[in-house]
Parts: C-alpha cells; sequence; structure tokens
C-alpha cells in the first residue's frame, strides 16, 4: 500500500516514468535473490538519497535483508547474516575500505559468510584490479552491476544526482558521466521505444550523441519493437547556457532549494513556523529538530504552486485556505446519516489538504522574511542590471561593498561571474581587481577556485573586444521588460525579466526551428547538430489530431528548479504543442554549482 | 635464348644489366615536383606531392601518395600537418614524414596515422634543414641538420633517445653533402665543407683526407655510402669520383668524370663479394655507371629517375619504368656468356639438344663428364634460375638442372628442392597483385619469417599462411601467428562492442590500439584498463609519450594520479611545460603537504617561478604578497602568542584593530594596497565591534569617508546605538538621509527631509513604519506634505 502510493505521482505524466522505477526495482530484486540467505547491506553512504527514491528500507526487507550500515574502515559491526553485500560506487578509495573490511574479517575468524559487490552504475575492470591487487577479489561471490542511471524524481523529472558532472566535464576533460548518461538513455529507450530525433548542442552533447549512436550499433541485430513515446531528444551543454544557474530563482520550488536546499526532493527546514509536532512516546520535545518534508507532484497544491513566480504564490494559497475552510464548514450542513457519512469519507483528503496548506503556508512565510529584505532587493536588483546589460564593463559597487563585508564568499562569487558572462569577459583591470579583492579578503586559499571558475569560462578576461552577449539577449529576448507575474505569458516570469537560454534554445527548437537563429548559436560554444535514428517500420507513429509532441530535454552538468518550471510552462501552453520531459545529471542551484567548482585549501596543522 | 645477353653491358671483366621489373608500370605523378621516398627490399613508394602544382586543386595543402613497388596506388591523401622536409621508410616499412619544426609523424603502409614524436626542443627552435632516415642494428634511426648546423639523431625511433652531435669547427653553411654511416653499431656522420671532411660520432668531431686523392681537390659535393655502410664515394668539385672504405683507410680508384657539377643523385652499385662494386650517378637524364676499370656505362633515360640502392644493385624508379640495374651474378655470366664452355652452360645446351631429341645431348653431356664437371654443372644451373627474373629462364635453367641430375648416381635432392620452392615463392611475391619484386639475394637477406611479416602487414593473410604451409614453417611462427593477425583485423573492423574489443587487442599485444579504441567507446573504465596496462607495460617516457597524444587518456590519467600519485602528476605537467598548473600544484603543496612555515613559503615560492613562466602576472604577484603576509603572519604570532597565521589579510588587519594595533592595521593596509573604501568599512566594523565610539568618531572627522556616512549609521544601529548612529545622519547623501532617519527612529526628522525633497516615494515608506497608536501626529504630517506634493 505505502509502496504503491510513493510513486503514484510517476504514473500521472504523459510518460509512465513509473516504469522506469519499476524496472529498477526488477533489476535490484534480482541481484538480491541471487544471494541467498539473511543479508546486510553496506552503505556507499553518498548513494542512500538518491536510492531511496527507488526503493524503500520495505523492498529490501522483504529479500531478507536485516542490517544495513555505513562503509566505513576496520570492523564491519556484528549481524547474524550469511551474506554481506557492498552497494558501492567504482571508486578507488571505497575498494580501499572494502578491502580493509575484509581483512579484519578474517584477521578475527568471523563466521563465514558471502560477499558481494553490487556497483552502482557500473562495474569498474580499474576497481576489480585493485581488490585482485591485494589479492582479495576471490573472496567475493557476486560482483555485478546495478545500471542505476537515470533515477526518476517526479512524472516528468529524472536526475542522476552526479554531483561533480559539471566539474568533472567542464574543468577536468573526465567525460565518465556522458557515458553513464548514454546508458542512461539506452535504457530509457529500451523502456520507451527509440527516439526518432536527436538534437544538441555543445561538446559533450555531442560525444554523448555519438556515444549513443554506437552503443545502438553495438546492439546491431536486435530491433527495439516498441512504439516510440519520445519524439525528440535535446541534448544541451551546460556552458552553453552558463547565466542561468547563476541568476536567483525565483520560483517557489526555486526559492526553497535556493534558501534551503532541496535533496532528492526533501527539504528540511527551521522548525519555529511549523505547528509543534506531538510530542512522542519519550515524551522528547522535538520542536528543536529541522522539519523534514518531501516535496513532489504527489502534493496536490505543491503541484499547483511550485513553478509560480514566489509573488503570485500568496493569493493562490489564501484562495485555498478560504476554499478548506468552506470545505469544513460544510459539516454543519450535513444533515442526514448519509451526508455526515459522506462529509467522513472526505474528511482524511481534506485533512491532508489542510495540513499540506499550513505546511506551504509557513513555508511561504519563511521565504518572505528573506525575500521581502532590503538586501535580497539589492542583491536582485545587481543581477537584473547586469542581465539587462547594464554597467557590466566596470567595478560594480554593491559587490565591492559586499566584499567589503565580508558576505558569503559564494554569493560574491555569483555575481562577479554573472558580471563577467554578461559582458563576454571583464577587462583584465576590473577582473583583477575583483579576484585581488577576493583573495585579500576571503583568503589566498581561494585561488585555485578562481582558477577554476577560469577554467569553466564562468570568470574571464575579455579577449576580444566585442561583447557579443547583448546580442544573444536581444535575439533570443532574453530580457522582458514587461512580465506577468500573475498569469505569464513568456518564460521570463521565472526570473521575473529574465528568459532562461536554455529553455528559450528549447522553445526555438520547437517553433520555429534552430536554423533561424543559426548566427547566435554560432557564438555559444560546441557545436549544434541533429542526428536520425532509423525506426523499423511499422513504429512510425501516427499522431491522433491535437496530440503532443513529446520531447526530453537533457541538460549535461545540471539543471534548475526554474528551468524545469520554465518548461513545465511550456509544457502547458495550448498553442505550444510539444510536452517537455526533463533529464539531468544532478539538480543544482547557483550556490551548490559553485560550491561544485571550489577547491578549499586548508593548511595542514603545525 | 640467344638475346639474352642483349641487355648486358660489358664492364672490365663483368657484365652490369638494367630491365623492367613490370612491363605495364605506370606512376601518374612527375617526380621533379615531390619528395620520394621507397623502402629497401622492394619495398613500397611513398610521394609527398608539392602542393603548389598547377593541375591540383587550388588548396595548396601537399598529397601523400603511397605506391606498392608494382606501381598499385595504395592511398592517396591530403597533407593536413606541417611542412615536410623529409620523408623515409623504417625497416618495419612505417613512413617517417619529417617536418621543419622536428616532429615526426608515422604512417603505416595504408597511410593510416600511428603516433607522431618529436625530435625536441632544439630542433623545434632552429628548424630542420635537412634529415635523414636510416637503418641501425636496433631499427630505425632518424638524423636532423638544424638551422644551427648541428646533427641531432635518434638510432631507434621505438626506444627515443635524442643525442646532440658535437659541433664542426668553423661551420657556418650547411655542409655540401653529408651521410649517416654505421660502425660498430653506432652511428657516424661524414661530412664535407668545401675541402674538409669530417668524422662525427656521439663525442668528436674528427677531420679525415681521403687517401690517394690528389692536391687538386677544392671540394667534395656528393657523397655516397653502400648499403652495407661499408664503402663510401666521393664526388670531388674537380670532376672526381674517390671510392675506398668508409673508415678512410683504404682507396679502391680515383675515376675521372668529365662532370664539373654534382650528380642529381649519387648512389652505390653494390653486390655482397663483388670484385667490381661501382657508384651510379645522375646528371640530368644521364645515369653513369662508374667504377674501378677505366670504362663506364652510360644510359640515357627518357624521363626525371629516382634511384633505390638495394643490397644487389639499384632500383630505377620514373613515373613509366620500374627497373632494376646490377653487375650479372656469376652463375649467369658463366652460363650465358657468349661462348661460354662453362659446365652450366654446356649443360643447358645439351637439355635443349635433348628437348629437340637430338643426339647432340649426348656429345654435350659427355664433354662435362669427361672434365667430371657435371655436378658442378647441375650447381650453376640452379644459381643461375635463383638469379634470372623471368619464369621461363628459371624454368629451362632448372629443368637443365634436373637433367644433369639424372647421370649422378646420388646428387643431394635438397638444393634443387629448395631453389624450386624459393622460385615459387619469389614469383608469386613478384605479382601484381603482391608487388615485392624481391631478387634471389635481397630474398636470402630478408629471411622468409620477414617477408610473412611483410605479407601481413599488407593483409594478405591468406597468402601468406598458404606460403607457411608450402614452406613447411612452424605453426606456431606461421599459420596460428598470421591467423592472430587476422582475427585481430577482423576484430577491428566487425566487432563492435569495444568492452569485448579492448581486453582482447590487449591479450594480442596491440596495446596502442586498445588505447584507441577504448578512447572511441568513451568508458572511462575501459580507458583506464589500457593505460593501467600500458604504465606497467611501457617505461615511462614512452609510457608519458603516448599519453601525450591522447588527450583524453591523459586527462583520466591525471584525474587518477590526482587521489593516488599526486608526484607523477607533477612529472606529466612538467613534460607539456603546463607552468599554470605547476603553479597550482605547489600552491595545493604548499598546504597539504608542508607543515613548516619555511617548507609553505618555499612551495609558495616554487609556485611564484611557476606562474611567471605561464605568465600569469596576477597569480605571481597575489602569491608573493600571500608569502610577504605569511612571514609577517608569523612573526606577529611569535611576538604576540596569538594566532594569525592564515587568517585572510582582510582578518589580519581586523585582528588587529580589534587589539588596537591600529598603527600594524595602517601598515599593512599601505604595504597590501588595500583600497581605500574596503578599509574603511573594515574599520568602523572593528571599532563598532569594541563599541569605541569614541574612536569611530574621531575617525568619521579624519577626512571625508570615501563610502559615504550611511555605513557609519548603519554599523551603530547593528550594535544597538542609536545615540551614536543619530550623529552621523546628517552627513549621509540627501538620497539616503530618510532612510538613515528611519534607521535611527528619528520619523520626525525623515518627514521633514522627505517633505523638503518632496518625495512622494518616500513618504510612503516612512508611512509604512508608523504604528496608528503612536505615531499620530506623524501621520497627519505625512498626509499634509503628500497633499502639498500632489497640489503642485
Amino acid at each position: 500500500m505505502t509502496r504503491l502510493k510513493m510513486a503514484a505521482h510517476l504514473s500521472y505524466g504523459r510518460v509512465v516514468l513509473n516504469n522506469l522505477r519499476e524496472a529498477a526495482r526488477k533489476e535490484l530484486r534480482e541481484f538480491l535473490d541471487k544471494c541467498e540467505g539473511s543479508k546486510a547491506i553496506v552503505w556507499d553512504e553518498y548513494l542512500t538519497g538518491p536510492f531511496g527514491l527507488i526503493a524503500q528500507y520495505s523492498l529490501l526487507k522483504e529479500h531478507e535483508v536485516d542490517k544495513m550500515f555505513t562503509l566505513k574502515e576496520g570492523h564491519i559491526p556484528p549481524a547474524e547474516v550469511k551474506n554481506i553485500i557492498f552497494f558501492v560506487r567504482p571508486r578507488l578509495e571505497l575498494m580501499d575500505i572494502i578491502a580493509d573490511n575484509i581483512r579484519c574479517e578474517h584477521k578475527h575468524h568471523g563466521p563465514p559468510r558471502d560477499f558481494h559487490i553490487l556497483f552502482l552504475p557500473r562495474r569498474s575492470l580499474l576497481c576489480e584490479q585493485r581488490l585482485k591487487e591485494q589479492g582479495l577479489l576471490v573472496h567475493f561471490t557476486h560482483i555485478e552491476e546495478y545500471s542505476l542511471d537515470l533515477i526518476p524524481f517526479d512524472s516528468d523529472l529524472m536526475s542522476m544526482e552526479a554531483e561533480s558532472a559539471f566539474r568533472e566535464c567542464y574543468l577536468e576533460n573526465d567525460q565518465t558521466i556522458l557515458f553513464s548518461v548514454a546508458k542512461g538513455l539506452m535504457t530509457l529507450q529500451a523502456l520507451y521505444g527509440t527516439i526518432p530525433q536527436i538534437f544538441g548542442k555543445g561538446e559533450c552533447a555531442r560525444l554523448v550523441a555519438n556515444m549513443m549512436l554506437r552503443m545502438k550499433r553495438e546492439f546491431a541485430g536486435t530491433q527495439n519493437q516498441i512504439l516510440p513515446v519520445f519524439d525528440k531528444l535535446l541534448l544541451l551543454d551546460r556552458n552553453v547556457d552558463l547565466l542561468t544557474p547563476l541568476a536567483t530563482q525565483l520560483t517557489y520550488e526555486g526559492l526553497i532549494d535556493e534558501i534551503y536546499e532541496i535533496q532528492n526532493t526533501h527539504v528540511k527546514l527551521p522548525p519555529e513556523k511549523f505547528a509543534p509536532k506531538k510530542q512522542n512516546e519519550s515524551g522528547r520535545d522535538l520542536s528543536n529538530e529541522p522539519k523534514k518534508l518531501q516535496l513532489n507532484s504527489a502534493e496536490e497544491l505543491y503541484a499547483e504552486i511550485r513553478d509560480k513566480n514566489f509573488n503570485a504564490v500568496g493569493s493562490v494559497l489564501s484562495k485555498k485556505a478560504k476554499f478548506i475552510s468552506a470545505a469544513f464548514e460544510e459539516r454543519h450542513n450535513a444533515k442526514t446519516v448519509g451526508e455526515i457519512k459522506q462529509f467522513v469519507s472526505q474528511l482524511p483528503h481534506m485533512q491532508a489538504a489542510r495540513t499540506s496548506l499550513a505546511n506551504h503556508t509557513s513555508i511561504a512565510e519563511l521565504i518572505k522574511d528573506i525575500t521581502a529584505s532590503e538586501t535580497f532587493f539589492d542583491k536582485l536588483t545587481v543581477e537584473q542590471e547586469f542581465m539587462s546589460g547594464i554597467d557590466t564593463d566596470k567595478v560594480n559597487s554593491y559587490i565591492e561593498d559586499s566584499i567589503a563585508q565580508k558576505e558569503p564568499l559564494i554569493n560574491i562569487l555569483r555575481l562577479v561571474c554573472m558580471q563577467s558572462v554578461c559582458n563576454n569577459g571583464l577587462k583584465q583591470k576590473v577582473l583583477d581587481y575583483y579576484k585581488r579583492e577576493i583573495l585579500q579578503t576571503y583568503g589566498y586559499e581561494h585561488i585555485l577556485t578562481l582558477n577554476n571558475l577560469e577554467k569553466a569560462g564562468l570568470l574571464k578576461p575579455q579577449t576580444s573586444t566585442r561583447n557579443n552577449y547583448p546580442t544573444i539577449r536581444k535575439t533570443l529576448r532574453l530580457w522582458m521588460d514587461d512580465i506577468n507575474e500573475q498569469n505569464p505569458n513568456d518564460i521570463s516570469y521565472v526570473y521575473s525579466g529574465y528568459a532562461p537560454l536554455s529553455v528559450r534554445l528549447t522553445q526555438l527548437l520547437a517553433r520555429p526551428g534552430w536554423r533561424s537563429i543559426e548566427e547566435v548559436l554560432k557564438m555559444l560554444p560546441g557545436p549544434h547538430f541533429e542526428e536520425r535514428q532509423q525506426l523499423p517500420s511499422g513504429l512510425h507513429k501516427k499522431r491522433q489530431q491535437g496530440e503532443n509532441r513529446v520531447t526530453l530535454v537533457f541538460f549535461l552538468g545540471g539543471v534548475t528548479y526554474a528551468e524545469i518550471a520554465a518548461l513545465r510552462f511550456l509544457s502547458q501552453m495550448e498553442e505550444g504543442g510539444t510536452e517537455y520531459i526533463i533529464a539531468t545529471t544532478k539538480l543544482i542551484n547557483g550556490k551548490s554549482w559553485i560550491k561544485s567548482m571550489m577547491d578549499k585549501l586548508e593548511p595542514s596543522l603545525f | 635464348m640467344a638475346f639474352v645477353t642483349a641487355s648486358w653491358n660489358p664492364f672490365g671483366d663483368v657484365f652490369y644489366r638494367k630491365f623492367n621489373l613490370y612491363s605495364d608500370w605506370k606512376m601518374k605523378e612527375d617526380l621533379s615536383n615531390c619528395l620520394i621516398a621507397a623502402a629497401p627490399y622492394a619495398g613500397p613508394i611513398a610521394l609527398m606531392i608539392n602542393g603548389s602544382h598547377k593541375e591540383r586543386s587550388p588548396s595548396l595543402r601537399p598529397i601523400m601518395e603511397i605506391y606498392s613497388s608494382s606501381g598499385n596506388r595504395i592511398v592517396s591523401l591530403p597533407w593536413k600537418s606541417g611542412q615536410v622536409v623529409h620523408i623515409g621508410w623504417t625497416t618495419n616499412e612505417d613512413l617517417l614524414c619529417i617536418q621543419d619544426d622536428g616532429t615526426v609523424l608515422i604512417h603505416d603502409i595504408f597511410g593510416t596515422f600511428k603516433r607522431h614524436f618529436s625530435m625536441g626542443n632544439e630542433v623545434l627552435q632552429n628548424r630542420v634543414v635537412d634529415a635523414k632516415v636510416f637503418p641501425t642494428a636496433y631499427g630505425s634511426g632518424v638524423v636532423i641538420l638544424t638551422g644551427a648546423f648541428r646533427f641531432t639523431l635518434a638510432t631507434n625511433i621505438d626506444d627515443l633517445k635524442l643525442r646532440r652531435f658535437p659541433e664542426v669547427p668553423g661551420l657556418l653553411r650547411p655542409p655540401t653533402c653529408w651521410a649517416v654511416l654505421m660502425q660498430d653499431r653506432q652511428p657516424k656522420i661524414v661530412l664535407a665543407t668545401g675541402k674538409d671532411v669530417y668524422v662525427l660520432d656521439n663525442a668528436s668531431c674528427t677531420s679525415v683526407i681521403p687517401p690517394g686523392l690528389g692536391p687538386q681537390v677544392c671540394g667534395f659535393t656528393q657523397i655516397a655510402v653502400s648499403f652495407n655502410y661499408k664503402k663510401l664515394a666521393l664526388f670531388t668539385d674537380a670532376g672526381n669520383i674517390w671510392m675506398g672504405s668508409s673508415s678512410f683507410k683504404d682507396k679502391l680508384c680515383v675515376v675521372e668524370t668529365n662532370f664539373k657539377t654534382a650528380p642529381k643523385q649519387f648512389v652505390w652499385c653494390d653486390r655482397p663479394k663483388s670484385d667490381n662494386p661501382t657508384v651510379v650517378g645522375i646528371w640530368d637524364k644521364l645515369l653513369v655507371i662508374t667504377g674501378k676499370t677505366k670504362e663506364t656505362i652510360k644510359f640515357y633515360q627518357d624521363e626525371d629517375v629516382h634511384l633505390v640502392p638495394e643490397i644487389d644493385g639499384v632500383r630505377i624508379i620514373s613515373s613509366s619504368n620500374h627497373e632494376f640495374l646490377h653487375e650479372v651474378p656469376p652463375a649467369c655470366q658463366d652460363i650465358f656468356k657468349i661462348a661460354s664452355m662453362a659446365p652450366g652452360a654446356l649443360l643447358l645446351e645439351a637439355h635443349k639438344e635433348y628437348e629437340k631429341e637430338s643426339q647432340k645431348a649426348d656429345e654435350y653431356l659427355r664433354e662435362i663428364k669427361e672434365q667430371n664437371l657435371l655436378f658442378e654443372a647441375v650447381q650453376q644451373c640452379i644459381e643461375a634460375a635463383g638469379n634470372e627474373y623471368e619464369p621461363e629462364m628459371q624454368k629451362s635453367l632448372l629443368r637443365a638442372a634436373s637433367f644433369g641430375k639424372c647421370f649422378i648416381s646420388n646428387f643431394p635432392p635438397d638444393t634443387f628442392v629448395k631453389m624450386a620452392r624459393d622460385l615459387r615463392v619469389l614469383n608469386a611475391m613478384r605479382d601484381y597483385i603482391v608487388g615485392i619484386p624481391l631478387t634471389y639475394p635481397q630474398y636470402k637477406q630478408l629471411t622468409i619469417e620477414i617477408l610473412i611479416d611483410r605479407l601481413i602487414l599488407r593483409r594478405l593473410y591468406p597468402l601468406a599462411i598458404r606460403i607457411c604451409k608450402y614452406m613447411k614453417i612452424s605453426e606456431l611462427q606461421g599459420a596460428s601467428r598470421i591467423l592472430a593477425h587476422w582475427a585481430c583485423y577482423k576484430l577491428l573492423e566487425y566487432e563492435p562492442r569495444s568492452g569485448e574489443q579492448v581486453p582482447l587487442l590487449l591479450k594480442m599485444k596491440r596495446s596502442q590500439l586498445a588505447l584507441l579504441k577504448a578512447i572511441e567507446s568513451g568508458d572511462s573504465d575501459l580507458v583506464y584498463t589500457v593505460v593501467t596496462y600500458l604504465k606497467n607495460e611501457m617505461n615511462r617516457g614512452d609510457f608519458f609519450m603516448t599519453l601525450q597524444n591522447q588527450p583524453v587518456a591523459l586527462s583520466l590519467y591525471r584525474q587518477f594520479c590526482k587521489h593516488q600519485e599526486p608526484e607523477t602528476l607533477k612529472d606529466l605537467f612538467n613534460q607539456d611545460d603546463n607552468h599554470q598548473e605547476l603553479g597550482n600544484f605547489y600552491v595545493r603543496s604548499s598546504y597539504s603537504n608542508e607543515t613548516t612555515i619555511e617548507g609553505r613559503v618555499a612551495a609558495l615560492q616554487s609556485a611564484v617561478d611557476e606562474y611567471n613562466k605561464a605568465k600569469n602576472e596576477f597569480a605571481a604577484k597575489i602569491t608573493e604578497e600571500q608569502i610577504k603576509l605569511l612571514r609577517y603572519q608569523f612573526r606577529l604570532q611569535k611576538e604576540s602568542g596569538k594566532t594569525y597565521l592564515d587568517l585572510s589579510l582582510h582578518d589580519t588587519v581586523q585582528a588587529l584593530l580589534l587589539d588596537s594595533k591600529h598603527k600594524q592595521a595602517e601598515q599593512l593596509y599601505k604595504d597590501f594596497k588595500i583600497p581605500d573604501k574596503r578599509f574603511w568599512w573594515l574599520k568602523i566594523s572593528a571599532l563598532a565591534e569594541k563599541q569605541d565610539w569614541e574612536e569611530l568618531e574621531k575617525f568619521s572627522k579624519s577626512k571625508k569617508s570615501p563610502i559615504g556616512y550611511m555605513p557609519f549609521v548603519e554599523i551603530c544601529v547593528k550594535h544597538r546605538n542609536k545615540y551614536e548612529a543619530k550623529k552621523y545622519v546628517a552627513k549621509v547623501s540627501p538620497e539616503q538621509k530618510v532612510k538613515g532617519y528611519i534607521m535611527v527612529g528619528d520619523l520626525e526628522q525623515a518627514v521633514e527631509t522627505a517633505t523638503e525633497r518632496k518625495n512622494e516615494n518616500e513618504l510612503n515608506i516612512i508611512l509604512s513604519k508608523c504604528t496608528a497608536a503612536t505615531d499620530q501626529s506623524i501621520v497627519e504630517k505625512i498626509n499634509r506634505a503628500k497633499a502639498q506634493i500632489l497640489k503642485k
């Protein structure tokens, strides 16, 4: 019952992503059943969050998983089980920990057990070699891979939750993740049919497309006989649009993420504004613990407001409040036993709605406290000036003052990077001034971080005299002066004026096509391309009148909630004709994104 | 048969002959407009055709073409790399293209790029003037003459060790001619500059004088070294040719030619154990053969030719002919010389009569028998058969031998059988499709095993296997080895699953290919697998070199090193002169590895040096400042006992200010050029934190604030001192004054200022701050002011 409820929201969409989840669960069950008898799982801690979206403890328990531990050096805690299974990412440092565990077991002559490794998402010869070198490979009965590449997050959203994907691809030239992207897309095609058209923009997009076509060749001979669900795949490099994640997201969900960070659809909030929880049995007061909520479209109210501009959320909430109290008032009108019975049957739903409303009213209040502050307003003003092209070529006094007051470094880096991106690089003098101010104020140890931002193209000296950002802005209509936050008519509502470049590219691809913006595409980094995949005859779709096309947009290097909101807005546009499903390597915001590129040096003690 | 000697040219006691290797040989290119190189042992011919050719496409790109020796064009490609100075073949039949920047590109016989390497920085800087590829005991070597007239040499391109030869004293121009010698497995260079001849080796430069050459010599203009490096010939500007040993100890002869200009090409035409070696020169289209006899042989060629020295003669390549010139082998001379009475000649004659069923056969036979020379006769015929190129001639000689054998009671059969087999192989090799027109001596020198390798190289797997079986070569050396190569080739062609392909390739020791395929697959794990394998198999230099050419593998290996072997990372950056990353490396190591202040500073100093080399002035300067700061903090820490180390400059100044060490703070502000604005921010926040309101006020009056006075108000309010805050509101700029008054809670003044400024917006803001209960009078004032503004 709970299990069904957990994933119900994945079954509502145009593409039933629950199939992907079910396929993943099936693979997991099969593996667990291979290891007969009672089991303990030793977890690579990073995996537990994303894994929770696929299977809860209940599933594991049904398959005789009695204990779960976190992977760390030394002894595996005692457990009366026949099997020990390591769930790990293929990383050498984790192999060394496993090796240590095994050696400890041997030294102390523990009870005879079977050891297994399940690699996520891919087994690795290099890792196995590492165990082999230490003579430990023979101790493992099963070494397998669990190709969990894309994890369904919502009815229209999948993520790989690979936190350093952007850094690896654009800073370290390590394209390992792209292989997983291609593999994930192959799995998706196995479930939802071959995607006939592939479009892309950027170096990584090109590589992924090449790998997909190559993998398809590898499977030559086995034709996919599933009627295609997706009409198009659009692969977008994050570095084609470096600007969007830097801007502060202004949708409800975007702001929650900006302020409280959503992790694997969960968020932890300060408890003060929430009704105190019931005291638990031990009588311990839990009110100081953060309030943890899951946020997804299973919650009706959340689905309605998450993608709205925050300024439009208040009115919805008050309307809802009136509606719910009216519904509760109904009970006075219920006279007959039948009417009362009917009322009671609706009660759980109404109560859930009331809790939901209370929660979101509290969250909205928390956010309002911040967005109404002068500091928030000032920062937003500077962002909007940059994005609309005002004074991007000189030292900005707001940034200067913020540094002088030692505002959090990430906020400073976000703004400076934004200025650089909106000016197609900063004058050497300006750039050096900022860098010097940052290093003097926050410490020299950030020099590598600055270097990383330069390597990623977020911070750069102006090379050509021509700043092409204004051309890009005008051609793609990235800045809209008249916006309607309450009843939007354009995607620019998600940033109250700025239309995310990535989503604009997506929109233009659907109509009128990229040929109309060839010039601008050339200004953006990386190649743009189109590939077609042959469908077996008989699988060509006959579209019903008024049936929308489905496009899968894959953001390589991360996507923000505001961009997702903008794409959902496009899906809902009546004349749009296209529905979007979104996939990414990681859900990001400006803060987590910049953080992933930081190299913090800490002195050794002496 | 009678015409066998028609193509013979007498030369002293011996004869030279020249014949076509292929009757319908045709190469479209005009040889005068390209670089040309032909591999010895009847190997392939490469052309680098100059791009400026009129008929070519206007792209001006040179074209690289490779032909088999039968004139079959294997490949034709536009050259996309740099300016090529010289081309040459290795002993493994790989084509080396040497560019003017010292880069050497390696292509296989099909024109597929294999790898490249560099002849070093010195060559890169001084450019390549001339180059040669030469066979050595270890494989193939490359020697470069640079623009500085120095020689850089590698004896084995598969184990690259660059050697720079010593300077030639007084060499200000390129030498007039030079050549490579191998003596005692050591490479040497013979060069002439004017009348001086030098021999260069690894350590020394020795002047030599060719013995027996008159004093009239003014200069040497051409040089030729024999195929086995034993003999050497020099051409003088007086038209003389000196021939002698390459050790310059013995003279063979000096020949006068009457040519004043140097020949375009000058090569030895020799064979093992020859008494009469010659040199061949080309002047325009005239081919001249000279040697110790007074005679010369001259051939007029119809077109430009290129000479390819072989172990037993010279190949002559032109657009429409591919010929072989050699001294007629002794066995053939004995048999075919006019009026020869040699036993072989008589046996051949006897057999001919026998075929005609003439009784003369018996007469000839008896004549041989009487001299007791039948054994020699058979031997001679077998040997001559090996040295004849035409199958018909081979057959008649072998038949004669077979005929002769019948009259010898126990002639050992193997020489005859062996020759028959060898000739079958040779004739198969000479086939147009295969295109390896080897002579018998070349074939013997090359060995059957290498010949099989060459067939494999040409992907002629079935032929190679048939030959192995025919020649009874063991399975291990022959068929199964060929099948492995075939399988490998097919694997590459038809196995699309890289996960299967790559480990197989590694097993077959095709590691370079495995790397390429792994990279193509995009699967990092596969790339890592190959990289780990290469790391264990190769020496470090080669390993790095391999990675250098594969950026994807290199960055993955860097990632690996970053976590597992940081020191190797440094070597990698060093290898490609990546000074920026080296700088970063030292910075990182200053933090994570060094535990003393000296160690940290030293590491940072190394970073400064690297950043300077990387021309990153900013990073160098800021790092220098960090060193200065660290030293200062260390001193401060020792003096005060408080912790200052690793605070940022900003925080150091703040800590000093909080400790009322104003003088030191000022000093840092000046030394590190902290901008005025930030210093003011720093100072006021520190003073406010200390609640040193008196000092704050003094400071506010010290000079005009670069940050205005609003920050003073804000900082006082932040520290809950509205009384102090009020002191500064009056000084706040008009635009912010209202905000200031609101902040200190003086709504009265706020209204007054806003009214003065006639600013409705500000009035509204004040209104929003009013509470109906307490601020009744203010609300009224605001409303009045608003009405006033509206009226106007």
